[in-house]
Order: C-alpha cells, then sequence, then structure tokens
C-alpha cells in the first residue's frame, strides 16, 4: 500500500481520528493538508510531524459549515499540491442531550457540522476529482449513526445522514473514476470519548463484542485501506471499526 | 463570435467523443450531443477554464445548447 505522490485533505486533522488518519495516510507517502477549527497549536504539531516525515503539509483553519471558506481552503490546496486525491470527511462536534432537553440551536450546530460539513467539502473538491477523473472521498460516520444512541439524537441523525450522503455521492461520481465510501467507528479513545463519565464508560464496554474501547490507530488503517489501490472496487460502502457493536 | 464558437466546438468535440459535424448552435447537449447532466457540468466547467471566468449554478442551469453557451460566453466578455 503506498499513496506516494497523492495529496490529502483530512478535516479535524488536529486532534483524535483525523490526526491519526492524517499522520498515517503520510506515513503511507502522501502529502496532507491539515484542517482545524480551534485547535491551532495542535494542528501545527500534526503538520509538523508529517513534515518531519519528509511530506508536504500546511494547516488550514476553517469552519467547514462555511461554503465560502470551505472553498477557499480546497482551493488553496489545490494550489498547493496542484491536484487532490483524497478526501477525508472527519471533522465533527458533538452536543449531546437528550432530546427532550435537546436545544434547537444544539441540534443546528451538529447538523451543520457533522451533515452540512460533509456535503461542503465533497462538493468541493468534486470539480479537481472530476477533472482528474480519479478520487476518493471518506467520510467518518459512526456506529451509533447505524443503531443510534441514547442522547445523541443530533449526532446520530448526521452521522446516519452521512451515510445516506456516502451513498448518493458515490452514484453520483462513480462514472467519473471517484468513489466513496463511509468508516463507521465505534467507541474510539478519544478527547470525545475521554469526557464520559468512567460508568457511562464501562456500560458501554458492555456492549461491545470485542470487550474494548478503540484505537484511533484502527480507524486510521481504515481509511488507509480505503484510500489505497486495494480499495479500488469498492464504492458506496459502510465498513464498520467497532469491535462487532454493529452486525 | 466565430473565435467563441470554434473553441466551443472543440471542448465539446473532446469531451462529448462528438463529430464536429453534428455541433451547430442549436444542438441539445442532453438530447442531440448525447451527454448525461455530469457531462454538462463538466461542460460548463471547461468553459470556465478556457474563458477564465465563473459561471453560477443558477446560469449554467439556463445553458442546455451550444447556442446558449456561446451566447452567454460573449455576454461576459
Amino acid at each position: 500500500m503506498n499513496l506516494e505522490g497523492k495529496t490529502a485533505l483530512v478535516t479535524g486533522a488536529s486532534r483524535g481520528i483525523g490526526r491519526a488518519i492524517a499522520l498515517e495516510l503520510a506515513r503511507l507517502g502522501a502529502d496532507v493538508v491539515v484542517n482545524y477549527a480551534g485547535s491551532e497549536q495542535r494542528a501545527k504539531e500534526t503538520a509538523d510531524e508529517i513534515t518531519a516525515m519528509g511530506r508536504r503539509s500546511f494547516i488550514v483553519q476553517c469552519d467547514i459549515s462555511d461554503s465560502e471558506a470551505v472553498g477557499a481552503m480546497v482551493k488553496e490546496t489545490v494550489d498547493q499540491f496542484g491536484r487532490l486525491d483524497i478526501l477525508v470527511n472527519n471533522a465533527g462536534i458533538t452536543r449531546d442531550n437528550l432530546m427532550m432537553r435537546m436545544k434547537e440551536q444544539e441540534w443546528d450546530e451538529v447538523i451543520n457540522t457533522n451533515l452540512k460539513g460533509v456535503f461542503l467539502c465533497t462538493k468541493a473538491v468534486t470539480r479537481q476529482m472530476m477533472k482528474q477523473r480519479s478520487g476518493r472521498i471518506i467520510n467518518i460516520s459512526s456506529v451509533v449513526g447505524r443503531i443510534g444512541n441514547a442522547g445523541q439524537a443530533n449526532y446520530t441523525a448526521a452521522k446516519a445522514g452521512v451515510i445516506g450522503l456516502t451513498k448518493a455521492s458515490a452514484r453520483e461520481l462513480a462514472p467519473r473514476g471517484i468513489t466513496v465510501n463511509a468508516i463507521a467507528p465505534g467507541f474510539i479513545t478519544t478527547d470525545m470519548t475521554d469526557e464520559l463519565p468512567a460508568e457511562a464508560k464501562e456500560q458501554l464496554i458492555s456492549q461491545i463484542p470485542l470487550g474494548t474501547l478503540g484505537d484511533t490507530a484502527d480507524i486510521a488503517a481504515a481509511a488507509a485501506f480505503l484510500a489505497g489501490d486495494g480499495a479500488k472496487y469498492i464504492t458506496g460502502q459502510v465498513l464498520g471499526v467497532d469491535g462487532g457493536m454493529a452486525m | 463570435m466565430a473565435d467563441v464558437l470554434e473553441r466551443v466546438t472543440k471542448i465539446i468535440v473532446d469531451r462529448l467523443g462528438v463529430e464536429e459535424s453534428q455541433i451547430n448552435l442549436d444542438a441539445k447537449f442532453k438530447e442531440d450531443l448525447g451527454a448525461d447532466s455530469l457531462d454538462v457540468v463538466e461542460l460548463v466547467m471547461e468553459l470556465e477554464d478556457e474563458f477564465d471566468m465563473e459561471i453560477s449554478d443558477d446560469d449554467a442551469e439556463n445553458i442546455t445548447t451550444v447556442g446558449d453557451a456561446v451566447t452567454y460566453i460573449n455576454s461576459k466578455n
């Protein structure tokens, strides 16, 4: 598996799963643009690690729910790297609350970033990838988008929406040599899951057939597979990396 | 004018693999030249590059014939 000469854009790559994916793609030879929303320092650290591997990398601050900002980010990527082979739609937020208590704003924020953001980024890279007659788009969904989760109506709806969007864009873009797939991570050790109380975590683990939380490296390996030559005949699929939670 | 039509024709021939003789101002991309929806989107993208202009999605939707494209480009230059 070799991504030498490929260029990638990973959203939400300053931390967690996005950071692990960015580093793995770079390790396999890709130049990687590191998008972030707030954590500039950590985005820089990711980019520095990538350049230390001898790849090109730069950071772009961008709220992915803002179409103009997304357009500018993709333009900068193509201007600097000359092409764009891989888009990883990873950026996401949570605003958890029981549905009865959930504020409209909490709903909107999560849908705007986690679902609309994927649409905007996909739309923005399509032009370049269509010209190239090739491209890989990898959307990070979630196991909760497949099986639901109490307290996450917004997040669950957005992640299920990402699966639908993956399939629709896979069908639209297949004739142009662009594949679109989703990864549905289970519960992965990140800042996002670190926030959970210990009790909730234990309860979670009891639902995981493989009996443990996943690691960001598990998701990075799946993303690297979908970005590589070995996955050229795979499109519109949802790859669960969840310890068997959804079967 | 002739120059614009010539350049547009060349792009259509390259992109859609049709004969130059099939192309006239009234020719519809989809019905007459065998383009699908994505082909039309791509044609518009190439016209943007060729003529160094941006064509909004709203305007692009109204470009359905070779003549529409030529008229649009001339109106912007």
